[in-house]
């Protein structure tokens, strides 16, 4: 029995060390519907002590508190949201690791697909002007009358100079 | 194709690289505070020390002071130390001390080896006050006005540049 206990306590701590989260077993609330909401909250949460973690992730001392506080607010009945803008209200929109979409924003959402439309549209400009620039350079329509009559002056193989007169 | 055409390049070029030259010279790890403006958090510590008053949302008002978010584990507090204490001794501007996330032996020793600046000091141990504050790492310093809102946020030590450049104009400014 005792065996079976420890080989059982080896395979848990086994399975826990897989784990890369910074998230302590006694910061755990019991309530599983709550615990995945906070996970899902403080992986968008960005820890200000490190900046490129989630507070999920950092092992930092007010990564930790800011996990704590936040399922306290959770387990207070708060919304999401209202924990979500909890923070930006104290930290700023930088405490969300993805950017809100506002008025500020837009440039930063909608940049790349506006360079994207004008680079398109440029390229369409660029190609149609260069199959146009072709059918005029090289088509028999770009020869006029005076032109026509000399070519044929000389593919009659007539002498003549090259302006068509005859010898 | 029109001439102006040509000089669009150049044009997207120079756009490119002011955006650069301003986001890449700016040190990212500074945040503004997102309470600039702002009247402080309400929040209410007790005193660090038996002699000295504690802090609280009401003891921020009527006058320009500076808030030092201070903890006696923290290195650069220390490298910051005798600047505050020498503001305290020339009257500059009334110094609050906030000590963040320390504990109470520690933070008094550090006090007693280093002096005291400040005019109250809040304890905070669990660093929730700090929170509302939007602390993320020590020292941090803040220019409250007459009106009890936050003005100014410095993060990291406070430095003499820092102090003669920005903080003192400033302070003279909200006195006035």
């Amino acid at each position: 029995m005792i065996v079976r206990l420890a080989a059982l306590l080896i395979l848990f701590v086994l399975i826990r060390t897989g784990e890369s989260h910074a998230v302590q077993p006694d910061e755990r609330l019991a309530d599983p519907m709550l615990e995945a909401r906070a996970r899902d909250i403080s992986k968008g949460v960005r820890c200000l002590v490190c900046q490129n973690q989630s507070i999920d992730d950092s092992n930092a001392d007010l990564a930790k508190d800011l996990r704590i506080l936040l399922r306290e607010r959770l387990t207070a009945g708060d919304s999401d949201q209202k924990i979500r803008d909890f923070l930006v209200a104290r930290y700023g929109d930088f405490v969300l690791l993805k950017p809100p979409m506002k008025a500020s924003t837009y440039a930063l959402w909608f940049g790349p697909l506006v360079i994207l439309v004008l680079a398109i549209i440029g390229l369409i400009v660029f190609f149609r002007r260069r199959a146009a620039l072709d059918t005029t350079s090289s088509g028999a329509a770009s020869l006029n009358t005076e032109e026509r009559a000399r070519l044929a002056t000389l593919l009659d193989g007539k002498a003549g100079d090259d302006k068509g007169n005859p010898a | 194709m029109p001439r102006i055409l040509f000089i669009a390049p150049l044009l997207l070029f120079a756009i490119v690289a002011a955006y650069l030259a301003i986001g890449l010279t700016k040190n990212a790890r500074i945040l503004p505070s997102a309470l600039l403006d702002q009247p402080v958090p309400s929040f209410d510590l007790p005193p660090l020390k038996n002699d000295k008053p504690g802090l609280a949302t009401a003891d921020l008002q009527g006058d320009v002071m500076l808030v030092n978010v201070f903890a006696s584990w923290c290195v650069p507090c220390r490298a910051e130390h005798p600047l505050l204490m020498q503001m305290t001794h020339d009257k500059t501007v009334p110094i609050i001390g906030l000590n963040w996330k320390d504990k109470k032996a520690d933070a008094r020793a550090w006090l007693a080896e280093l002096g005291d600046p400040y005019t109250r000091i809040g304890h905070d141990p669990s660093g929730r006050a700090g929170i509302e504050w939007g602390v993320y790492g020590v020292p941090e310093t803040y220019v409250i006005d007459r009106g009890g809102r936050i003005r100014y946020k410095h993060v990291g030590p406070m430095f003499r540049e820092v102090l003669t450049e920005t903080v003192l104009p400033l302070i003279k400014e909200l006195r006035k």
